[in-house]
């Protein structure tokens, strides 16, 4: 059969690696030409569309203690990056400590997707772009983009970058709930800040280097804290985030003891807009307090002209998002807010 | 390379190339068409097995991650007498072009296995994986409302 009307993956070598250390080892000296594989879910459709030049698979799965999920919210969680999206969407401790978390894993794509999905290979969602998720015979019509194949960013053709767009809907979690990602690589491990795993580029966004394997994901403990995540996408079925927002909430004695949060797919990376939610500590939010905030917080969100629907509207969404996300933590109705009044509908 | 999987029960081999898939391997060397083959990127569940009890999309497991595992196929349902599922299907006219619908069996299959009694919403999200090209969703939906009840009572 025709391999450009058929999608196939190219010839490759499989590698079940037994040890993380024998996974990095592979990765780290195979010239780049390896590539590590978890649930596979956001990697072997890439590479069916030869979005990636792979020679060797090394899956990850099946390491001992690959999708384990341990710890409580009093004391803090380990999440296995090899827990899939489903298990951490069902988990009784992370749906009661860490409910944004729950609810961003349980809205990424399909129950099948969410079987198979990991937790660690969502944070590690090739960006996407309306001009690089497509066929190799798309692309070659069209003439090949600056992150495959090309040079010159189709999206905007002065730039000498890549603007292809973070869509991790547990990305943006991690980062508002300053959690640790966990990497092990030759050299050793180490522990990054989960906003630090992160460049803003659209081709070279992470600072995980190539023989590192994420193995863990550690949220603080989270004893009196409410988060949220909404997210809008074009079907309500499934889709990748073209807006996300997260926001936690820590509490003490009523009020507001500290609140951040963060955006998907607003920009090559999870977009931090702590700074814009410091108005909070020390109150008890009210609905005009939180409508003022939001509105204020879109601002470092850069919606181009290459995901899903207008980036007009997805700017002004952004905003509503973020006020029924921050509505969601602090105990209002989510979609009762000024904001969301102010929509057409 | 050699791929050994326990496939509706029984342990079967395949000698397949590292880059094919699961479905491919259900097709092209076992001999299992139930699985369909649409877009191959995991969109439209068409393709839906258990792998070791999960639901996935066999387009997106590489033949040799099944090495070692089990696997069932809609061809394990209904082998002997049709399963409620299936009669559901049929009554409800919840088959149109019929390419979806071995997808559809086992999603279903799968969700009432879980939840006997599954609202509109549980409903609409197990199968959101699912699409059906024709657009007959509502006669689906109807399927499972029935399936659900004849598991419930078996003797309605």
């Amino acid at each position: 059969m025709d391999p450009i009307l058929v999608l196939r993956l190219p010839r490759l070598r499989y590698v079940q690696a037994r040890t993380v250390e024998e996974a990095a080892a592979i990765v780290g000296s195979d010239g780049g030409r390896a590539m590590l594989i978890a649930g596979g879910t956001d990697l072997l459709p890439n590479l069916k569309r030869r979005q990636f030049d792979v020679a060797t698979l090394v899956s990850l799965r099946g390491i001992p203690g690959w999708d384990a999920i341990t710890g409580d919210p009093q004391a803090g969680m380990s999440l296995s990056a090899g827990a899939t999206l489903d298990q951490v969407a069902r988990h009784p401790a992370v749906l009661s400590g860490y409910r944004a978390l729950a609810q961003a894993a349980g809205l990424v794509s399909t129950p099948q997707i969410r079987y198979m999905g990991t937790l660690g290979g969502n944070l590690m969602v090739d960006p996407r772009c309306n001009y690089y998720n497509q066929t190799f015979a798309w692309r070659k019509a069209v003439g090949f983009c600056l992150k495959k194949d090309g040079d010159i960013c189709l999206v905007a053709r002065s730039s000498p970058r890549c603007w292809a767009v973070s869509s991790s809907d547990t990305a943006p979690v991690a980062v508002a709930f300053a959690a640790s990602v966990v990497l092990q690589g030759m050299a050793g491990t180490r522990r990054v800040r989960a906003a630090e795993l992160y460049r803003d580029d659209g081709i070279d966004y992470t600072t995980r280097k190539r023989d590192e394997v994420i193995t863990s994901v550690e949220f603080p403990a989270a004893r009196t804290t409410t988060s949220a995540y909404w997210k809008l996408r074009r079907r309500g079925s499934f889709d990748f985030p073209i807006v996300g927002a997260a926001v936690v909430i820590w509490w003490e004695d009523g009020v507001v003891r500290d609140a951040r949060g963060a955006l998907s797919a607003v920009g090559s990376h999870p977009v931090d807009i702590s700074s814009y939610l410091s108005s909070l500590r020390g109150v008890h939010p009210d609905e005009r307090l939180i409508a003022e905030l939001a509105a204020a917080a879109d601002k470092p969100a850069r919606p181009l002209d290459n995901t899903d629907l207008s980036h007009y509207w997805r700017k002004r969404m952004t905003r509503v998002f973020i006020e029924r996300a921050l509505r969601d933590a602090a105990g209002l109705d989510p979609q009762a807010g000024l904001l969301t009044a102010q929509l057409k509908s | 390379m050699v791929v050994r999987t326990r496939v509706n029960g029984e342990w079967r081999e395949a000698d397949v190339w590292p880059g094919a898939s699961l479905l491919t391997m259900l097709r092209d060397s076992l001999g299992l068409f139930g699985s369909k083959n649409a877009c191959e990127q995991g969109e439209c569940g068409s393709c839906s097995v258990w792998l070791d009890g999960k639901l996935v999309c066999s387009c997106l497991v590489l033949a040799p991650q099944a090495h070692e595992r089990e696997v069932r196929t809609v061809e394990s349902l209904g082998a002997a007498a049709m399963n409620p599922v299936q009669e559901a299907f049929i009554e409800a006219g919840a088959v149109q072009c019929g390419f979806c619908t071995p997808g559809f069996i086992v999603a279903v299959t799968d969700l009432l296995q879980r939840d006997p009694a599954p609202n509109e919403i549980s409903v609409r999200e197990a199968l959101s994986g699912n699409l059906c090209r024709c657009t007959g969703y509502q006669k689906i939906l109807d399927a499972v409302a029935l399936a659900a009840r004849r598991i419930r009572e078996p003797s309605t």
